[in-house]
C-alpha cells in the first residue's frame, strides 16, 4: 500500500489498443501461474457461492423451520440444527476459499509485478542513448513507480474483486430467478439505470480529475522553479511578487480539486440510495403480488428476495468502485508496455576483443590476461584473422544528425594514430561531443565510415568496442556505494592497490584520505557530499583503472580550478601516455599540447593543426586564443 | 501528535465551516442509514407478513423519504468535504510557501530545495486525502458502529450480546494483523526509495553504464532490490490476506448464531420478543458493525502514511527563520562602504569547521575590489554575509558604517545586489526577468542596464528582442548570455554595492573587460566586488583580496601582490603561461 502519487484518471482515449493491453497483461498473469489461477477461480466461485447461500439461508430458516416450528406444540430443533450444521460447513468452505484465493493472488500479483519490473529494467539497459536523451528522467522513472503502482492495485485487488463480484452477481441472479422472474427483470432494469448514472458521474469526475492533474502539474512546476531559484528571490527581495503568483495558481488548483472530489464523493451516496429505492420498490411490488396472488410468491420468498437485492447491489457497487482503478491501471500498463517495446540498441557486430599473445610474430588468442589485446575478426569465408588492438581511429566523411533533417556534422574526416592526443575546440553545439558519441556508438552515423584499427566499428560488437574506450564526461555520474566501489566500476576485479594507484594518478588520493572513512566513505545521491571538482577527479580515477587504449575526455577538468588542474595535469599526462586520446575542453590550456587541434564550427571542421600552426594561421583558433572571439 | 494537529489545524481557517459541517452532515446521513434497515424490517413484518398493502405503502414512503434524506446528506457532505479538504490543502500550501519565503539561506540549505518541493506538493496531497477521509469516514465509522449497536440492542438485547462477543475477537485479530504488517510496509517504503535510486542513477548515468559495460552489474543490483521488495510485499500481503476471511468468519458466525438463537427465541416466545423481520435487520446491523470495525483498522493504516507527510510539513511550518528583521530597523543605507571586523563563519556552527576565520578588511564606497581563491576557500561565503544571506558566526559586518543586522532586510538587500554564482533565470520574457530588479523600470532603463552589461547587442538580434521568452533555468540562451542578463538584472536595482560572484566565467575576455569598463564609467559611485577565477577580471581593481582556506592571505593591488604574494603569483603564472586567460 504505497502512498501512490495520484496520477489522476486516465482519459479513455489515452488507452489505445485497450484490448491488446488487456491481453498482454493477462498474458503475464496466466504465464507461469496457470495452476494458481485455476485454484483462484475455483476458490472465488466457492467463496461467492457460500456468500449467496447465506442470503438464501434466511428464506429456508423462516419458511422451512421457524414458520412450521411456530405451529408445533412441542417444537423439535434437530432439523434446524442439521441445517445450521450444513451452513457452518458451507461457511467454513467459504472462509477457507477466501483465504486461499487472497493468499494465492498475493503470490501471483507480486510475482507478476516483479517480472514486469525486472523486465523493464533489463530492457531499459539495452535502449539506445537517444531514448534517454529524448525522454525526461522523471517520466522514465514514473514507469517504475506510478505506473507499476496502478498495476499492483489492479492485479491484487481489483481483479479478484471483479471476479468475485461477477460470480456473486451471476449466483445471486440465478437465485433471484428461482424466486421470481418478473422481479428479477425489474432488478435488471434498475441495475442498468445505476450503471448509466455511474458512467455519467464518473466521466464528469474524470474530466475534473484531468483538470486537477493539469493544474497540479502547473503548481508543481511553479513551486519547483521558484524554490530552486529561492536564493535569487531573496537577493532581489522578490518575495511578495512570488507569493502573489503562487496564490493565483493555488486558487485555481483548489477550485479544480474541489470539483473533482465533489463528483467522486457523491457517486457512492447516489448509488447507495438508488439501491435503497430499488429495495422499497421491490418490497412494494413483491408485497402487491404476494397479497393479491398468494400462490405466486410466499412471504419468506419476498424476504429472501429483498435480501438478495441487497446482495446484488453490493457487487454492482463494487464494480463501479473498481472502474476507476481499472481504467488507471490500463493506462499504466499501456505506458509500461510502450517502454518495453522501445527498440533496443542494434548490435550486428561480430568482431570481438580477446586477450592475445605474440608467438613467432603471430598473434594468438589466449585465455589468461596478457595485457595485450586483439580484435578477433571472423570473415565470410570462415577464416579468422587477429588484429592487434592499438587504438587507431579514423573518421571518413562522416555525416550525422540527431533528428533526420537536422544534420549536426557535415563531412567530418580525421584520424588519430595510436598514442596521439587530438583535441576538439569550438562553441557549444559545434559538434564536439557528437563526434565522441559516434566513436563509442552511442549514436550511429548516417553516412561515412568510422574505423578502429582498420575495422569498421559497425562490425565490432558494441560491448567490446566500449570496453576498449575509456570515457570521462563533464557530468560526472557517481553511484550509491563507497568511493572504492565507484572507482572499481572501471574494473570489477581491481585490487585495492590498483584502486589507490588510480586515485593517486588522478590526484584524488589526498582528498579521499581526508574523508572520515577514506576509501570506504559512502557516496549518496550522485556524490552530493563532494564538490564538483572532487567528483571529476573520481571519475578520472575510474577511467584510469580501466586502462583502455583509447580515451575520451569530454570537459573532464572543467570544474577544477586552474591551480588544482595544474597538479592534476601531471597525472593526466601520465594517464594519457601511450594512449590515443580525444580531448574536449573549454580551457585552451588543456588542449595546447595536443598533437592536433581540430576547430569545429557548425558541424564542420574549419581548422586543424597543432597549436603553433594554428596560431600562425591567424584563423578562428588564433582569435579564440587571443580572446578576440567569444565561444559561447 | 496533538501539537502536530494544532499546527496543521491553523491552516483550516476560512474552511472551518465546511470542515465542521461535513461531520454533522455525515452524522445525519449515518442516522438515516441506520434507520433504513429498521424501516426495512418493519416493511417485511408489518407489511408483507401481515399482508397489509397500505402498511407496505406507508412504510415504503417513509423509506423513500429516509433514502432521499440520506442521499441529500450524503451528497452535501461529499461536497462540503471536498471543499474543506481542497481548501485546507490550499491554505497549507500557502502557509508553507509563505514560510519558505521567510527562510534564510541556511534554512533553505537545511531542508534542501528538492525536499521543500516534495513537502509542498506530494506531502500536502497526502495530508489532504487524509483530511478528507477524517472529516467523512472517521466520523462515520464509529458513529455507524455505535448507532448500529444501539439499534441492535433495541431490537433484541440477548441476541445483540453476540456482537459484543464478536467485536473484541475481530478487534484483536485485526490489531494482530495490522501490527504485524505495519513494520514490513515501512521497510518496503525504504526499499522503494532504493529502487528509485537505482533507476534514477541508471537513467542519468546511462552513458557511464554503457561505457563501462555495467549493464549486468546494475541488473543484478536492481534484481536484488526488486526481489527484496517482492519478498517483503508478499510477506506483508500474505498477512493482510487474513483480513477478508477474518471478517467473513465474524459475519458468518453472527449469522449462524443469530439464526439459531433467534429461531429459538421466536419459537419459544411465539414472535412476541422477536420477529422474523427483525432477524433480517439484526443481521444487517451485524454486518454494519463488523465492517465499521474493519474500516477503522484500514484508517489506522492509511493514517500512518499521512502521518509521515504531516510530520514533514509541520517541520517546515515550525522552522524559525534564523535571520529576522531587527525591532527598530534602519531604513536607509548611507553609502557603499563595507567593513569586516574579526568575522568568522561556519555553516554548522562549529569552531572546527569554520569556512571563514578572523576576516578583517575595509572597502571604501565606490571602490572596485577583486577576490581570488581556490575551490572552497570561502569566496562566496564571504560576500554572502554582506546582504545578510547568512549571519556571521563571530565578529561584525558593517555596511555604510552600520552593522548589517540593524538594517531592515529589504532595504539592505535592495542596496546590496548580488549576482550569484548559480545564476537563475525564470520562465518568462527577458523583460519580465529584468524587472525582477525593478518592477517599475521603463523600457529605456532596461535597455540601458543591458547595454552596461553588454547584453543589449545579443538581445537585439533575437527576433522578439526584449520580449523573447526564456525557458525555465534559461536553457535557451547560452551560458555567457545568461550571465550578462543576470548582471543587467542586478544593475536595475541601482545598488550601492554590486557583487559579482564568478558571474562572468562564461563571458569571453573582451566582453568581460567591456563590462568592467562600463562599470567604471557609468556607475563610479557603486562599490563593486568581483569574485573571479581569471586574473584579468580583477587585475585593474583598487585592491585584490586573496583568500586561502577561509583566511585572508593577502590584500593589495595587482602589482603589490605580484611582488609579495606567492599564491597570487602562482595563479597569475599558471594563467599567463598556460594561456588560461583565454578561457572562455
Amino acid at each position: 500500500m504505497r502512498p501512490s502519487r495520484r496520477t489522476g484518471i486516465a482519459q479513455p482515449k489515452q488507452v489505445k489498443n485497450k484490448k491488446k493491453t488487456v491481453k498482454r497483461l493477462l498474458g503475464y498473469i496466466t504465464k507461469g501461474y496457470k495452476k494458481q489461477l485455476v485454484l483462484v477461480i475455483i476458490c472465488i466461485i466457492l467463496s461467492s457461492i457460500a456468500g449467496v447461500a447465506g442470503s438464501l439461508f434466511l428464506k429456508t430458516l423462516i419458511d422451512d423451520y421457524i414458520t412450521p416450528l411456530l405451529s408445533m406444540e412441542n417444537p423439535v430443533f434437530t432439523g434446524l440444527l442439521k441445517a445450521i450444521a450444513i451452513m457452518i460447513l458451507i461457511y467454513l468452505v467459504g472462509i477457507v476459499s477466501t483465504y486461499l484465493y487472497n493468499r494465492t493472488m498475493v503470490m501471483v500479483s507480486q510475482g507478476v509485478l516483479k517480472t514486469i519490473r525486472d523486465e523493464m529494467f533489463d530492457k531499459m539497459q539495452s535502449f539506445p542513448i537517444k531514448y534517454f536523451d529524448t525522454n525526461t528522467h522523471g517520466d522514465i522513472m514514473s514507469h517504475y513507480t506510478n505506473d507499476t503502482d496502478t498495476l499492483m492495485q489492479m492485479i491484487s485487488q481489483s481483479l479478484p474483486n471483479l471476479m468475485a463480484s461477477t460470480v456473486t452477481i451471476v449466483a445471486v441472479f440465478c437465485a433471484m430467478l428461482t424466486i421470481s422472474i418478473p422481479l428479477t427483470v425489474f432488478i435488471l432494469l434498475f441495475v442498468f439505470l445505476m450503471l448509466k448514472i455511474t458512467g455519467k458521474v464518473a466521466s464528469k469526475s474524470a474530466k475534473y480529475f484531468a483538470n486537477q492533474q493539469a493544474t497540479l502539474g502547473k503548481a508543481n512546476g511553479f513551486v519547483e522553479e521558484m524554490i530552486n531559484g529561492q536564493k535569487v528571490v531573496k537577493v532581489f527581495t522578490y518575495e511578495e511578487e512570488a507569493k502573489e503568483k503562487f496564490n493565483k495558481i493555488n486558487e485555481e488548483l483548489c477550485e479544480n480539486t474541489t470539483k473533482a472530489n465533489k463528483y467522486a464523493n457523491i457517486l457512492m451516496p447516489m448509488l447507495n440510495n438508488l439501491g435503497n429505492l430499488e429495495y422499497v420498490l421491490v418490497a412494494i411490488i413483491g408485497g402487491f403480488i404476494a397479497i393479491n396472488w398468494n400462490g405466486l410468491l410466499s412471504v419468506g420468498a419476498i424476504a429472501s428476495f429483498l435480501q438478495l437485492t441487497k446482495s446484488f447491489n453490493q457487487p454492482v457497487m463494487q464494480i463501479s468502485n473498481q472502474l476507476n482503478s481499472i481504467v488507471m491501471a490500463l493506462a499504466g500498463a499501456n505506458r509500461i508496455f510502450e517502454l518495453m517495446d522501445v527498440k533496443p540498441e542494434e548490435d550486428q557486430g561480430y568482431v570481438t576483443l580477446v586477450n592475445a599473445k605474440k608467438v613467432d610474430g603471430k598473434i594468438q588468442e589466449t585465455k589468461e590476461r596478457t595485457g595485450m589485446w586483439a580484435w578477433k575478426h571472423p570473415h565470410h569465408d570462415g577464416t579468422l584473422t587477429y588484429e592487434e588492438l592499438r587504438g587507431y581511429i579514423e573518421l571518413i566523411n562522416v555525416d550525422f544528425g540527431y533528428e533526420p533533417d537536422k544534420e549536426v556534422l557535415h563531412d567530418v574526416s580525421l584520424y588519430a594514430k595510436p598514442g596521439q592526443k587530438i583535441a576538439f575546440v569550438g562553441a557549444t553545439g559545434a559538434g564536439k561531443t557528437t563526434i565522441t558519441n559516434l566513436i563509442n556508438r552511442f549514436y550511429d552515423i548516417e553516412d561515412g565510415k568510422i574505423r578502429y584499427d582498420g575495422i569498421n566499428i559497425n562490425k565490432i560488437k558494441k560491448s567490446d568496442l566500449r570496453r576498449s574506450l575509456g570515457i570521462v564526461l563533464q557530468d560526472t555520474n557517481l553511484f550509491t556505494g563507497t568511493i572504492k566501489e565507484n572507482i572499481k566500476y572501471g574494473k570489477e576485479n581491481a585490487t585495492d592497490e590498483e584502486v589507490i594507484s588510480a586515485a593517486k594518478l588522478a590526484n584524488a588520493h589526498d582528498f579521499i584520505m581526508r574523508l572520515p572513512k577514506g576509501y570506504n566513505t559512502m557516496l549518496t545521491s550522485n556524490g552530493s557530499n563532494l564538490s564538483q571538482g572532487q567528483r571529476q577527479l573520481l571519475s578520472i580515477a575510474r577511467a584510469a583503472i580501466n586502462d583502455p587504449p583509447v580515451m575520451i575526455l569530454d570537459e573532464a577538468t572543467s570544474s577544477i580550478d586552474t591551480r588544482t588542474e595544474k597538479i592534476v595535469q601531471e597525472g593526466m599526462d601520465k594517464l594519457m601516455e601511450g594512449r590515443t586520446v580525444f580531448v574536449i575542453a573549454h580551457r585552451l590550456s588543456t588542449v595546447r599540447n595536443a598533437k592536433a587541434i581540430i576547430v569545429l564550427e557548425n558541424g564542420r571542421i574549419i581548422e586543424r593543426g597543432d597549436h603553433n600552426e594554428l596560431i600562425k594561421q591567424k584563423g578562428k583558433y588564433y582569435q579564440l586564443y587571443t580572446g578576440a572571439f567569444e565561444l559561447e | 501528535m496533538i501539537d502536530m494537529i494544532k499546527t496543521l489545524g491553523k491552516s483550516v481557517r476560512e474552511y472551518k465551516r465546511p470542515a465542521l459541517v461535513t461531520p454533522m452532515l455525515v452524522t445525519l446521513e449515518v442516522i438515516m442509514e441506520v434507520i433504513i434497515p429498521l424501516l426495512m424490517a418493519n416493511l417485511i413484518d408489518k407489511g408483507i407478513y401481515s399482508g397489509q398493502m397500505n402498511e407496505i405503502l406507508k412504510i415504503g414512503v417513509a423509506l423513500v423519504i429516509a433514502s432521499i434524506l440520506s442521499l441529500v446528506f450524503g451528497v452535501l457532505s461529499g461536497i462540503t468535504a471536498s471543499k474543506a479538504s481542497a481548501g485546507f490543502a490550499k491554505n497549507l500550501r500557502k502557509d508553507l510557501y509563505y514560510k519558505v519565503q521567510k527562510f534564510s539561506f541556511s534554512n533553505v540549505d537545511k531542508f534542501s530545495t528538492a525536499s521543500i518541493v516534495t513537502r509542498l506538493t506530494t506531502d500536502v496531497s497526502n495530508v489532504q486525502m487524509a483530511f478528507q477521509m477524517i472529516t467523512r469516514i472517521v466520523v462515520r465509522t464509529p458513529l455507524m458502529l455505535i448507532f448500529s449497536l444501539i439499534m441492535a440492542f433495541s431490537i433484541n438485547m440477548k441476541l445483540s450480546l453476540i456482537f459484543l462477543l464478536l467485536i473484541p475477537v475481530v478487534g484483536i485479530a485485526l490489531y494482530f494483523i495490522m501490527s504485524r504488517v505495519h513494520p514490513i510496509f515501512e521497510r518496503v517504503f525504504k526499499r522503494y526509495d532504493d529502487l528509485n535510486n537505482v533507476v534514477e542513477e541508471n537513467v542519468s548515468g546511462i552513458r557511464v553504464v554503457k561505457s563501462y559495460l555495467l549493464e549486468e552489474r546494475e541488473k543484478r543490483k536492481f534484481g536484488n532490490i526488486s526481489t527484496e521488495i517482492y519478498k517483503d510485499f508478499t510477506k506483508a500481503q500474505k498477512i493482510m490476506a487474513l483480513t477478508s476471511p477474518t471478517m467473513q468468519f465474524a459475519i458468518y458466525a453472527a449469522i449462524i448464531l443469530i439464526s439459531w438463537f433467534g429461531a429459538k427465541i421466536i419459537v419459544s416466545t411465539h414472535m412476541t420478543e422477536l420477529t422474523t423481520g427483525e432477524i433480517t435487520s439484526l443481521i444487517t446491523y451485524g454486518i454494519q458493525i463488523l465492517s465499521s470495525l474493519m474500516m477503522l483498522a484500514m484508517i489506522l493504516v492509511m493514517s500512518t502514511i499521512a502521518r509521515t507527510s504531516a510530520e514533514r510539513i509541520v517541520e517546515v511550518l515550525k522552522e524559525e527563520p534564523d535571520i529576522k528583521n531587527p525591532k527598530k530597523p534602519i531604513e536607509k543605507v548611507e553609502n557603499g562602504k563595507i567593513e569586516f571586523k574579526n568575522v568568522s563563519f561556519s555553516y554548522v556552527n562549529s569552531k572546527k569547521k569554520e569556512c571563514l576565520k578572523n576576516i578583517n578588511f575595509i572597502i571604501n564606497s565606490g571602490e572596485t575590489v577583486g577576490i581570488i581563491g581556490g575551490i572552497g576557500s570561502g569566496k562566496s561565503t564571504l560576500v554572502n554575509l554582506i546582504p545578510r544571506l547568512y549571519d556571521a558566526t563571530e565578529g561584525s559586518v558593517e555596511v555604510g558604517g552600520i552593522n548589517v543586522k540593524k538594517y531592515d532586510l529589504e532595504v539592505l538587500r535592495n542596496a546590496v545586489s548580488v549576482v550569484l554564482q548559480k545564476n537563475v533565470l525564470f520562465s518568462g520574457t527577458i523583460k519580465e526577468n529584468l524587472r525582477w530588479g525593478d518592477k517599475n523600470a521603463t523600457d529605456e532603463e532596461l535597455e540601458k542596464a543591458c547595454r552596461l552589461a553588454q547584453a543589449d547587442e545579443f538581445i537585439q538580434k533575437f527576433p522578439n528582442k526584449y520580449d523573447t521568452y526564456i525557458e525555465q533555468g534559461g536553457t535557451n540562451v547560452s551560458g555567457g548570455q545568461r550571465q550578462r542578463l543576470c548582471i543587467a538584472r542586478a544593475l536595475l536595482k541601482k545598488p550601492k554595492i554590486l557583487i559579482l560572484d564568478d558571474s562572468t566565467s562564461a563571458v569571453d575576455t573582451k566582453t568581460d573587460s567591456l563590462i568592467r569598463r562600463a562599470f567604471k564609467e557609468e556607475i563610479p559611485n557603486t562599490t563593486k566586488i568581483i569574485i573571479a577565477q581569471r586574473i584579468a577580471s580583477v587585475q585593474e581593481a583598487d585592491k585584490i583580496i586573496i583568500l586561502d582556506n577561509g583566511t585572508i592571505n593577502g590584500i593589495g593591488t595587482h602589482e603589490e601582490l605580484l611582488k609579495t604574494n606567492d599564491i597570487y603569483r602562482e595563479v597569475y603564472e599558471s594563467q599567463v603561461k598556460g594561456g588560461t586567460e583565454n578561457e572562455t
